[in-house]
């Protein structure tokens, strides 16, 4: 009965009091129940605290009070969010025991707005990673295939969608990690402009790009997440001011089509993806022609740079972020430490797992006396060239057009021995986070094997409303969003 | 620049991130690190003379609030994580070496 419907649908009918909340928790409950030992999307499920919460919004409805824009809606969370409800673990054995004294701002708003959070979901430890392998407490395999990865490192609340064992679910991204796995998993992820949702309760990784967004099952839901989420929080200091940029209402005018849209374009980017890929973006491209649309050629110089300088400025952060586990105030403490020293370096050592190791010695290196020029300053002025690229592009276009990722899901184990190659897979969203605007994937067809691709369009700084309009013009046209993977529970 | 990161440089960069690695991973995170390291050396093809460091995307500046008490954490959420406390206090290891008689 509810197989389908996407949060919208869903939350009008639980308003309009043809299925109540309880029903549809029920059913969420139980379809992760028969799903999810072969999925592995979620690390806790709140059953009875989803049941109650689901009791609150239906009495409200029953008694005719208003109720809030997500009513009675199962969502997922990413685990790198503070929820009071159980345990926060950020994928990492270092937070395994972890209970959030207090909800995150995204959490604050989604409990606001009468939505029901049904579970944490899986995620590379500390967000580091692309394809959600990196979790040190378990494994998530791609609803689609179940011998290929989710994508990463929101890979959890990506497979949890693609599934349909929950109805919205939020993610971060820090370098394409709302973006990749909605890709590859075949469904829409939003990762709003840089300060758009305040990060209040979210787990630092690198905090000049760390970005908390949605994914969904099509466009309109983004827009309607968005518009719950998006404001100021005095509590995040990057969080902007409405004077600046004031909240658009993002579902009033997303029907409606962009006259005389112009998309940018850098041809050598999309056929440096497999082909599958680049022939997709570009018969989507081809469609956006047909309502109209000029493509126009754009150059992106230092766009080939934007992974190199990621990885020095994501790190840095990361390095200086996770200095704060050090086994005194909350986290892990290893039984080894004989002194206060080997209480940080034994649990650190015990806690993070290997690519959070590396990122916080390559992120130390970088800031370490006598390479901080060489790496740390060279690799922000050139965050400023690739920010001009994007500048430049938007002063001759709407939008700027290419894939989310080089490829469809790749197999578990694939990349996990050589860092650098999974690095390499965040080619095409890593620099949007350097820039600080904008990106959607939205689904834009298969490959031959039946694994979903995804078309990133990315827009200038708090364009989120125009972004989803453009979206939503080519969902409304194909029924890639709708398709969804046969699952055996 | 053209500094890639060796061993020595790996065992210092762990004691400065005070990760206490085991030879195994040292060895392991060395090569790693070291092909990661050459990958970032491409910013040297770019000429940034003259360019600014961009540290953050936005136009966005130092934020002040009043300086007004607000709630806080209670001092038994604060100290609920704890993996060892005493009283009021996270508890840990001896700090100050107090063999030395002052």
């Amino acid at each position: 009965m509810l197989q389908g419907l996407n949060a919208i649908q869903l939350r009008n009918n639980i308003r309009d009091g043809q299925i109540t909340s309880r029903e549809a928790v029920e059913w969420t409950l139980e379809r992760i129940a028969n799903l999810d030992p072969g999925i592995g999307a979620y690390l806790s499920v709140f059953a009875d605290k989803a049941m109650d919460q689901a009791r609150v919004v239906d009495a409200k409805i029953a008694a005719g009070k208003p109720v809030g824009p997500l009513a009675g809606m199962p969502i997922a969370i990413k685990d790198n969010m503070c929820y009071v409800e159980g345990l926060t673990t950020c994928g990492s054995k270092i937070l395994a025991n972890f209970k959030p004294p207090y909800n995150a701002h995204a959490v604050e708003k989604l409990l606001a707005a009468d939505a029901v959070i049904v579970g944490k979901t899986n995620m590379d430890e500390f967000a580091m990673g692309s394809s959600t392998e990196n979790s040190g407490l378990q494994k998530t395999v791609n609803p689609w295939d179940t011998s290929r990865v989710p994508g990463g490192s929101s890979g959890g609340s990506a497979a949890a969608m693609a599934a349909g064992m929950c109805f919205a679910a939020l993610g971060t991204d820090t370098g394409g990690s709302i973006r990749q796995p909605a890709s590859l998993c075949g469904i829409v992820g939003l990762k709003p402009t840089y300060g758009r949702i305040s990060r209040y309760g979210l787990v630092a990784y690198g905090s000049s790009l760390d970005q908390i967004g949605p994914l969904t099952s099509c466009v309109e839901d983004a827009a309607l997440l968005l518009g719950v989420l998006a404001g100021h929080d005095e509590r995040d200091s990057t969080s902007v001011d409405e004077r600046m940029a004031p909240v658009p209402d993002y579902l009033g005018e997303l029907g409606k089509p962009i006259d005389e849209l112009k998309i940018a374009i850098v041809p050598e980017l999309i056929d440096k993806a497999e082909a599958s890929v680049r022939d997709a973006a570009k018969a989507a491209l081809e469609l956006y022609k047909k309502f109209g649309a000029t493509l126009v050629e754009v150059q992106m110089p230092h766009f080939d740079y934007s992974i190199a300088a990621y990885y020095v400025i994501a790190t840095a952060e990361a390095s200086s972020n996770l200095a704060r586990y050090d086994g005194c105030h909350y986290g892990y403490r290893s039984p080894h430490a004989h002194d206060y020293i080997e209480v940080y370096s034994k649990s650190r050592a015990e806690g993070f797992g290997a690519e959070v190791k590396r990122r916080i010695m390559l992120g130390t290196f970088a800031l370490s006396s006598g390479y901080y020029d060489a790496y740390y300053l060279k690799a922000l002025k050139v965050r400023n060239l690739i920010r001009q690229d994007y500048t430049n592009a938007f002063a001759k276009a709407d939008c700027l057009m290419m894939p989310v990722a080089p490829t469809t899901a790749f197999k578990l184990g694939e990349k996990t021995d050589d860092p650098l190659q999974m690095y390499l897979a965040d080619v095409y969203t890593i620099a949007v986070n350097l820039a600080g605007v904008p990106g959607v994937s939205i689904p834009c067809g298969f490959d031959e094997k039946r694994l979903p691709i995804g078309l990133q369009i990315i827009g200038p700084a708090f364009s989120e409303d125009k972004l989803l309009r453009i979206g939503r013009m080519f969902e409304s046209k194909t029924d890639y969003h709708k398709q969804r993977p046969t699952l055996q529970g | 620049m053209n500094q890639n990161i060796n061993r020595q440089q790996v065992e210092r960069v762990a004691h400065l991130s005070r990760l206490d690695l085991t030879e195994k991973e040292l060895e392991l995170f060395s090569g790693q690190l070291a092909a990661v390291v050459e990958y970032i050396q491409k910013l040297n093809e770019l000429k940034t003379n003259g360019v600014e460091p961009l540290a953050h995307c936005l136009p966005v500046h130092n934020v002040f609030r009043n300086d007004a008490v607000k709630p806080s954490l209670a001092t038994e959420d604060a100290l609920a994580n704890a993996p060892d406390r005493t009283d009021d206090f996270f508890k840990v290891p001896r700090i100050l070496d107090d063999s030395s008689g002052a």
